[in-house]
């Protein structure tokens, strides 16, 4: 419980970097600045791509801080974090890709 | 006595320590929390799934959701980012509940619980508004199971299983967060000697923000 010593700055730290990057995507979706929607990569523009990494940043900074977890044990850690970090992208993998094969043959 | 055991040596394990350095009760809702995030894995797949399927048709959520109370005109995505802010914004409050519990401040850990459960009655409430939208459709055409005047039928199915399924997430953190001030007020946790429930209702909710993330990246950014 290394944050009983530190106060409460750390939360509010988290809390500007959260909406700081949401106030980022909500704004590049306003704007949806043409090079990156013109850019193609991995069958998506180049604009989502910049969204599921900013959102993964989000998400990395709720369940490390928010939900303690890069304050756990590092068995807990990996316990929790493994089977998404697998199942996901192949599951991901998968079903878009399907998706995508589907659209062809419509 | 197990055989092996007596032939290495090892005296068998009687439980009472913790290998995680974790109770059980907290366990058990990470565990919880690892079904539900591929449940909702599992939506926002099928979602993508269909929105590559028919990517011809799939509607804009830009062009979907463009309103705003007492506003005119078109705002797209100004009033989603400010239901993501209520949630981000009880997450802090949240957060900040779990703290001063470890602190055994119970005014405090009620004052910012109280909070919580307003953010979070204002994210239902946002939620209902955005629905009652989201129905009442364009040009007199509601958007139903079966009919979207947007585009795909499908587009207004993922869009009320997924946000319904998050928003019924969100209602059932509420009463849980509830039921834990009143044992908070009552003083239950203070008489426990520490303030771990707090903490542990407070993964949940911290999960359903997180599950909102998702929800907004894929519903209305992408």
């Amino acid at each position: 419980m290394a944050n009983e010593t530190k106060g409460n700055w750390w939360i509010w730290k988290v809390f500007w970097i959260l909406l700081g990057i949401t106030a980022f995507e909500v704004a590049l979706g306003m704007i949806q600045p043409a090079f990156l929607i013109d850019t193609q990569f991995l069958g998506t523009k180049l604009l989502n791509h910049i969204f599921i990494i900013l959102t993964l940043v989000k998400a990395g900074y709720i369940v490390l801080q928010f939900m303690h977890l890069g304050h756990e044990k590092k068995s807990l850690k990996w316990t929790i974090l493994l089977p998404a970090i697998i199942l996901v992208p192949y599951l991901l993998f998968i079903v878009l890709g399907e998706g995508a094969y589907a659209y062809l043959m419509l | 006595m197990d055989q092996a055991l007596i032939k290495d040596h090892k005296p068998a394990w009687k439980g009472g320590d913790l290998p995680y350095k974790a109770s059980y009760g907290k366990l058990m809702m990470w565990f919880f929390l690892i079904t539900d995030t591929l449940t909702f894995s599992a939506f926002l797949t099928a979602y993508g799934f269909s929105r590559f399927k028919y990517q011809d048709s799939w509607p804009e959520a830009a062009d979907v959701f463009t309103h705003f109370p007492f506003l005119h005109g078109d705002h797209p995505l100004l009033f989603v980012a400010l239901m993501t802010f209520t949630l981000i914004m009880s997450s802090v409050t949240m957060v900040l509940a779990v703290n001063y519990g470890h602190k055994m401040q119970k005014k405090k850990v009620i004052l910012w619980l109280s909070l919580t459960i307003v953010g979070g009655a204002m994210f239902l409430g946002s939620q209902a508004w955005e629905w009652g939208h989201f129905i009442h459709g364009l040009d007199g055409v509601p958007a139903t199971l079966i009919s979207n005047p947007y585009g795909m039928p499908l587009f207004a199915d993922y869009f009320f299983f997924i946000t319904g399924f998050h928003g019924f997430h969100v209602f059932s953190g509420v009463a849980f967060l509830i039921v834990i001030l009143i044992n908070v007020i009552k003083g239950t946790y203070e008489k426990r000697g520490h303030y771990e429930m707090v903490e542990k209702v407070g993964l949940y909710w911290h999960f359903v923000d997180l599950v909102w993330v998702f929800v907004f990246t894929f519903f209305y950014l992408v």
